[in-house]
């Protein structure tokens, strides 16, 4: 299509253009959260994540020292602020110049860098641009410094703390393994149960055949919420109640009509004389479908896998309902859902970073085996 | 190894769509039987049915005497060779041609053993720990053949093998199969084509599929020379006969029949007194049809319509009588050109003349009339 | 790490039991019940595979049943109890749920998603599908717009909270606003009624992706001769779009549009770690799952009013099944 005499280079300069502007609404998001994940706490509520790379204004407490000279009945300390251990914590690296400095956590930037507050019965602070101070008091100051107020701007700072926080405490490593606990066996068995019944579906001849794929391509699109009360219900009388073993049953019987009906449609497609020249060779069903269908589906099977294991992972509702409400048995959609966007609901860095460790193996599946999702779908869809 | 016999096999499909019926066929020992006919004839039918793959809705199979309707395809000592080549792709070459003999459980030594023998015939020594994709379509079709070889098999069943190949292919392919069939004289093979010189150099004996049925089983020559019908007549060879309408004005041994232009034919084909005046076709192959000049009796005359010059011989197209009907063709050797328009008198060595009443040749009158539904192709 | 361990276990076992329920069944079947050999072996075979087909299939069905198809059922006869599910109030439950407001703000949001939600991301599918199809990176372009497709409905909704936030120093929709425009905050998850839609952009933004990789799958199926054809009868590219593609991808785009409405109308995640379905933004799922464990009969009634509006999707699904299978 690309050498056709004539065309307009115009068009496809809009083309890219357009198809620009969709890619980077479609990923600006989640690059958001990315980098808000390596943000500090106080960078991420100063300025907005877009502003990484620049330094950021932050607004610091201190204290001043205690060592002071009389000095004609008043006090006179001095000294530098930044040698306060409470202001160092703040910044990442060296501060820049102070622009403002105040003496009420109401008013931090009350008073410009290099002039002097006065604090009130002769009281008197004066902070420089430096981060030197002169504070002058009447009263001998004992073993408390003066507070001190003051913006500075900080190096942009980017750290892992996030994503310390987040994996060890708040069991939060815990429900990381809950979700691999849930997510491994409820691919795995779905597909073996599936394999069998899409190849009887597919190649062997029974009478009420076709009747069973159209119920299964109906129970495709029941919703599970449906399912929810009379499952668990069933699950506390046969004694599974909320457990592992509950939630692994739950996901092979929802993911079941997908998985017969991709594999049955992929398998369906498979050239029929391979499969009956196996059958001249003297193979039975069960041989012709471990050794040709088997592998040969290979693609499909990988497509499944990939699809189950992502809806598993990423699965909340199921997860609610089928898992004790226990914290030790919580998976992390329902940690970061019922916990962290609760309590935590103000802390970005720390929700960002939880968003992060849970997608970060689906989106490591996804972008490594793509191909196979891609090839499974449009054997589903695409006749 | 093995004699077959169809006793008026049928197929039916879902109750309703007979795509076979009253098939009698008897294949010896050794036999090499090609099966033609007209596309969608049900030749891979009754091909999968001797195979197994399909069910046989009426009548019996026999494979050396035993009825083997029910039995399943591994055990009914066959192996097939499909026009796809059928082979499994994740194996390779070796284990292609194994695969068959791992399942009955063969021990390992003799398995090598057979498949580096099967592909020395076939030339596929080189081969075997290749994927079928990294294979040309010869090879493909090599392997495929190899993998019947290996299982030693009572009867070989062949469905188009050659079609997927190129012309010169094809011709090399075809040549290889004959070989190998001499080499194996005992087994019994059957074969599918539409290939009309394939079914000429192999047959053993043709069978003629058309309108459900069997048309004609024969010996290449005999369904050349002496067709049962004009359905048969008009498939084997190419161009197709002609048939030319007349009506017979001298029984015997010799009969005449004066065409609608005031042509005569001479046949030596006899004819029952209780014949004269009847309304017959005569037959002739356009290759058979003789130019001459002169005043003398001619068969057939027109004005040559379209001349084709191929070198070794030209054929000609006369114009048809009538609107619709199929024009006179005539088949002479050398060059012949700037024929158009020319009028033309052509006449025909009586033993190569043939005719059919209602659509039988009256060679075979005593032989009970096939239904052939299905045009000509 | 005990679950962990229980989880190898289970694997090993679930994956080992299922091998060998399929390996032993068919041995037994082969070896036992019907063996190949002997003076009646065509009918013992013949017996053999009428079995079969019924062994490969057993589990699936089992499955099947107990978590789709007696749910089904089940939910729609625990949906005529109350509260307790000892007393038979009949249609009480959907009585009650039609006299409640709440239920019918549901209803009707769960309307709009089921039209938005298909309608802009199979536009936004068949546009990716279309300029990527045309560009050089297009395939980079196509794995990054598939991309949300692997992240959890949690995981999306904590993303565009990120986006959406008040503070115009989180929230990128915000700090666009201040900066272009100067305008104050505002927290879109609050504005009545359209806060709806920035929900349902979410579940557009991960749905795109399937859109468009199957319905560029299906583009570049049309024949390009009938594309050149076009070009030579003088057609321009909206009219070839129009006029020659789509009518030749038409079906692919009902798969399409079914598929993502079912999908819309089953989603609970992003409402529930949105709003928590408050602000006027409840949907069918997240009111049922606030009586889950409260009042079962008055969830079920839910979940079959949910399963009443799929229906017609799911009848033409089996009506498309069964052509295919002739
Ligand atoms: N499942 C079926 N139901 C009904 N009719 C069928 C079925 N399968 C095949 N047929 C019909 O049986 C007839 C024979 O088919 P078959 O494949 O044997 O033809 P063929 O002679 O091998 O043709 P070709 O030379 O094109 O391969 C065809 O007319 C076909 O339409
Ligand atoms: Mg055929």
């Amino acid at each position: 299509m690309e050498n056709i005499a004539g065309k307009k280079p115009a068009l496809s300069w809009a083309k890219n253009v357009a198809m620009a502007t969709m890619v980077l609404i479609w990923v600006i998001p989640t690059l958001g959260l990315l980098v808000s994940s390596f943000r500090d706490r106080d960078q991420i509520s100063a300025t907005g994540w877009w502003q990484a790379m620049l330094p950021v204004e932050l607004t610091a407490r201190a204290r001043t020292g205690t060592e002071a000279t009389p000095e004609g009945g008043l006090y006179r300390v001095e000294g530098v602020i930044f040698d306060d251990e409470e202001a160092q914590s703040y910044f990442s690296g060296t501060p820049g110049d102070i622009s403002a400095f105040g003496i009420r956590g109401a008013e931090p930037t009350a008073y410009p860098a290099g002039t002097t507050a006065d604090l009130g019965d002769g009281e008197t602070l004066t902070v420089n641009a430096d981060g030197s101070y002169v504070w002058i008091t009447p009263e001998e100051p004992g073993n408390r410094g003066q507070r001190v107020y003051f913006a500075a701007e900080s190096p942009p700072k980017l750290t892992l703390d996030n994503y310390r926080t987040v994996l060890s405490g708040d069991n939060m490593g815990r429900a990381f393994l809950n979700t691999l606990t849930v997510a491994i066996p409820a691919t795995i068995i779905p597909i073996l149960v599936a394999a069998f019944a899409a190849y009887s579906l597919a190649w062997m001849e029974f009478p009420i055949r076709g009747l069973l794929i159209a119920g299964i391509v109906g129970l495709l699109v029941v919703p599970i919420q449906l399912a929810l009360v009379p499952v668990l219900n069933l699950h506390n009388e046969i004694g599974v109640g909320q457990s592992f073993v509950g939630i692994w049953l739950a996901h092979t019987g929802f993911g079941m009509p997908l998985a017969v009906y991709l594999l049955r449609n992929y398998m369906a497609g498979l050239p029929r004389d391979i499969i009956e020249c196996a059958r001249v060779d003297g193979a039975t069903d069960f041989q012709i479908f471990t050794k040709i269908i088997l592998p040969l589906s290979l693609p499909a099977l990988a497509s499944f896998a990939i699809f189950q294991f992502l809806w598993t992972w990423n699965d909340l509702l199921v997860a609610k309902v089928f898992l004790p409400s226990a914290d030790e048995a919580k998976v992390m959609t329902v940690k970061i859902a019922d916990d962290l966007l609760g309590s935590r609901g103000g802390d970005w860095g720390i929700l960002a970073a939880a968003a992060f460790v849970s997608i970060a193996v689906p989106l490591g599946v996804f972008f490594s085996l793509q191909r196979f999702l891609v090839r499974g779908l449009l054997a589903g869809s695409v006749k | 190894m093995a004699n077959l016999s169809l006793k008026n096999v049928e197929k039916t499909y879902g109750g309703a769509v007979t795509v076979l019926e009253d098939i009698d066929l008897e294949i010896e020992t050794g036999e090499l039987i090609v099966f033609v006919g007209p596309s969608g004839c049900g030749k891979s039918t009754l091909l999968r049915m001797i195979a197994g793959l399909e069910r046989i809705t009426g009548g019996e199979l026999e494979i050396d005497g035993t009825v083997v309707n029910d039995v399943p395809p591994a055990q009914r000592g066959i192996a097939m060779v499909f026009q796809s080549y059928a082979l499994y792709p994740h194996m390779s070459v070796r284990d292609n041609m194994s695969f068959a003999l791992k399942i009955a459980k063969m021990p390992k030594a003799e398995i090598d053993e057979r498949v580096n023998r099967a592909a020395k015939i076939l030339q596929l020594d080189a081969y075997l720990d290749r994927l079928p994709k990294a294979l040309s379509g010869g090879q493909r079709q090599r392997v495929a053949i190899g993998r019947s070889i290996v299982r030693d098999p009572k009867v070989y069943l062949f469905d188009e093998p050659l079609s997927n190949l190129d012309a010169s292919l094809r011709v090399a392919t075809r040549i290889e199969i004959a070989q190998l069939k001499e080499s194996m004289p005992d087994s019994t093979m059957i074969y599918v084509t539409h290939d009309q010189v394939e079914a000429m150099t192999l047959a053993s004996r043709i069978v003629v599929l058309a309108g459900g049925g069997i048309a004609q089983v024969g010996t290449p020559l005999e369904l050349y020379e002496k067709p049962e019908n004009e359905f048969v007549a008009q498939f084997i060879g190419s161009p197709a006969m002609n048939l030319i309408t007349g009506e017979v004005i001298q029984t015997g041994a010799e009969t005449h029949v004066r065409t609608k232009d005031g042509g005569e034919a001479i046949s030596t084909v006899p004819t029952l007194p209780e014949d004269l005046g009847k309304t017959v076709n005569i037959g002739v192959r356009p290759e058979d049809l003789v130019a001459i000049s002169g005043d003398g009796p001619f068969l057939y005359h027109g004005k040559v319509n379209i001349t084709e010059a191929l070198g070794e011989v030209t054929i000609l197209y006369f114009h048809p009588d009538a609107e619709g009907t199929d024009p006179v063709i005539a088949k002479l050797p050398g060059i012949h050109k700037s024929m158009r328009g020319v009028d033309v008198k052509l006449t025909a060595d009586p033993d190569k003349v043939h005719i059919f009443e209602d659509g039988q040749s009256l060679l075979y009158r005593d032989r009970p009339r096939k239904r052939i539904t299905a045009g000509v192709h | 790490m005990n679950p962990l361990i229980q989880g190898l276990a289970t694997i090993i076992l679930g994956v080992g039991g299922c091998i060998g329920y399929f390996y032993a069944s068919n041995l037994l079947l082969d070896k036992v019940l019907y063996p190949a050999k002997g003076p009646n072996i065509a009918s013992n075979i013949r017996r053999a595979n009428i079995i079969r087909p019924w062994l490969f299939i057993f589990p699936a069905l089992l499955v099947l049943t107990v978590y789709l198809a007696y749910p089904v059922v089940g939910s729609a006869y625990r949906s005529l109890f109350n509260r307790s599910g000892d007393e038979f109030i009949a249609l009480g439950n959907y009585v009650a749920l039609l006299e409640s407001p709440e239920f019918r703000r549901s209803f009707l949001n769960n309307a709009l998603w089921a039209i938005f939600v298909p309608v802009m991301s199979v536009t936004a599918g068949l546009i990716a599908a279309q300029l990527s199809d045309t560009l050089k990176w297009g395939n980079i372009a196509k794995s990054l717009i598939f991309m949300p497709m692997a992240i959890s409905f949690v995981g999306a909704s904590l993303i565009w909270k990120f986006v959406y936030a008040v503070d115009s120093d989180i929230g990128l929709i915000n700090a666009v606003l201040a900066g272009l425009f100067g305008a104050g905050p505002i927290d879109v998850i609050q504005i009545p009624f359209w806060n709806n839609f920035f929900l349902m952009f979410i579940l557009v933004w991960i749905q795109t992706g399937f859109a468009m990789v199957i319905l560029s799958a299906a583009l570049r199926g049309i024949p390009e001769e009938t594309i050149e054809a076009a070009i030579l009868d003088g057609a321009n590219p909206f009219q070839i779009f129009f006029r020659i593609k789509m009518p030749q991808i038409f079906s692919t785009i009902v798969v399409v549009w079914t598929t993502i409405t079912v999908a819309s109308l089953k989603i609970f995640d992003i409402v529930y770690a949105m709003t928590g379905g408050n602000f006027g933004t409840e949907i069918l799922p997240s009111y049922m799952m606030s009586f889950m464990f409260r009042d079962d009969g008055r969830a079920t009634s839910v979940a079959l009013v949910i399963m009443i509006i799929v229906l017609p999707v799911m009848i033409s699904n089996i009506r498309q099944a069964q052509k295919e299978l002739r």
